[in-house]
């Protein structure tokens, strides 16, 4: 594959960097990422990813784009409200950059479809508002060996962790279980800067740009936390006991999908 | 006589930089180690950078040769791939 002059000019400053070059960018262009929710998280990893030239990506949201949304998913504008989040997203992306293919799935994620969802692609990034999903994503990257960036946000905090088969612990390992039901408000109850959606996606976008290349350190193994209020990073290192998990540990007690209850005030 | 034999050329005095690097950089590519690339480029600013840009990426420079005509001609060594 021979770059066109138009994908030089595009794909410049990758190209220029020793630890991408030309065969990075191709190595992205051949590259694939499924994004579950495009939301605060999804909106600036898609774009992003998008513009970097990651040459298919699919994108899961079961929701149509609110009003309220506009405040943090920037792949979204106002001429999108009532349109499928997908829809919206997919029309973005391909119009910042012709390169990409934009696969569109408005479905919720469960344990019927997510295994089937995700097969196809290279990385998976958790961009979901929820611990079922989150939980449900886990476990599915897990028996399937897909590697994944987990993230989530909160008010004016974030966090991120990255898991990759063989190299430490999954989310399951760390967080075990979701917890109880209403013990964790949501976004929607608990309110987020809409920056943090950019920080911490942004982040998201940048483990599955490296994992696509191979450049550099992921966050396996490790838990990035994010305090604006203090404007600190932390990053914690993960104990990873290969003998205990239910899921990615020597003997799995889960072995099947589960589809936790979601809390009544995430349904609409 | 020349210590050296081009195995290709690239011109890049009609780009720009970036441009410039992006095209010795596939050139680059396209070669084995050990082989020669001789880069044509604009005086000024691409004489400046792409000499030091192919050293920081690993390469060899042997000779910048000046043309007489506005150009140069850089000869580099591809050393890593």
């Amino acid at each position: 594959m021979a770059f066109s002059n138009e994908q030089l000019e595009r794909y410049a400053r990758h190209i220029i960097l020793k630890e991408i070059g030309v065969k990075g960018q191709k190595k992205l262009l051949n590259g694939s990422v499924l994004i579950i929710g495009a939301g605060g998280l999804g909106a600036p990893a898609a774009m992003y990813l998008a513009a970097a030239g990651v040459g298919t990506i699919g994108i899961v949201d079961a929701d149509v784009v609110d009003l309220s949304n506009l405040q943090r998913q920037i792949i979204h504008a106002m001429k999108d409200i009532d349109k499928p989040k997908v829809i919206s997203a997919k029309e973005t992306m391909e119009e910042m950059n012709p390169d990409v293919k934009v696969n569109a799935i408005q479905a919720f994620v469960s344990s019927e479809n997510i295994l089937e969802l995700i097969e196809p692609y290279d990385f998976i990034i958790d961009g979901t508002d929820n611990f079922p999903a989150k939980f449900l994503i886990n476990d599915a990257c897990v028996m399937a060996k897909k590697p994944f960036s987990h993230a989530g946000i909160i008010r004016f905090k974030g966090q991120l962790m990255t898991y990759v088969p063989g190299q430490g612990p999954c989310y399951r390992c760390v967080f075990h279980e979701p917890p109880p039901k209403n013990a964790v408000p949501t976004c929607k109850e608990a309110g987020v800067v809409g920056a943090m959606g950019g920080v911490i996606g942004s982040l998201q976008a940048m483990e599955a740009i490296k994992y696509l290349t191979g450049v550099g350190d992921l966050l396996a193994g490790r838990l990035m936390t994010y305090d604006a209020i203090k404007m600190e990073f932390r990053t914690i290192k993960l104990p990873h006991d290969t003998s205990t998990c239910p899921v990615c540990g020597e003997n799995p007690t889960i072995t099947e999908l589960i589809d936790y209850e979601q809390a009544a005030c995430e349904l609409k | 006589m020349a210590d050296y034999i081009v195995d290709e050329t690239v011109d890049i005095t009609d780009v720009v930089c970036p441009i410039t690097f992006v095209k010795v950089k596939v050139a680059l590519e396209e070669l084995d180690v050990g082989q020669i690339l001789r880069i044509r480029m604009n005086d000024g600013e691409p004489v400046q950078n792409v000499p030091r840009s192919c050293k920081e990426e690993g390469q060899q420079v042997l000779k910048l040769l000046c043309n007489g005509d506005g150009t140069y001609d850089l000869i580099v060594k591809k050393l890593e791939d």
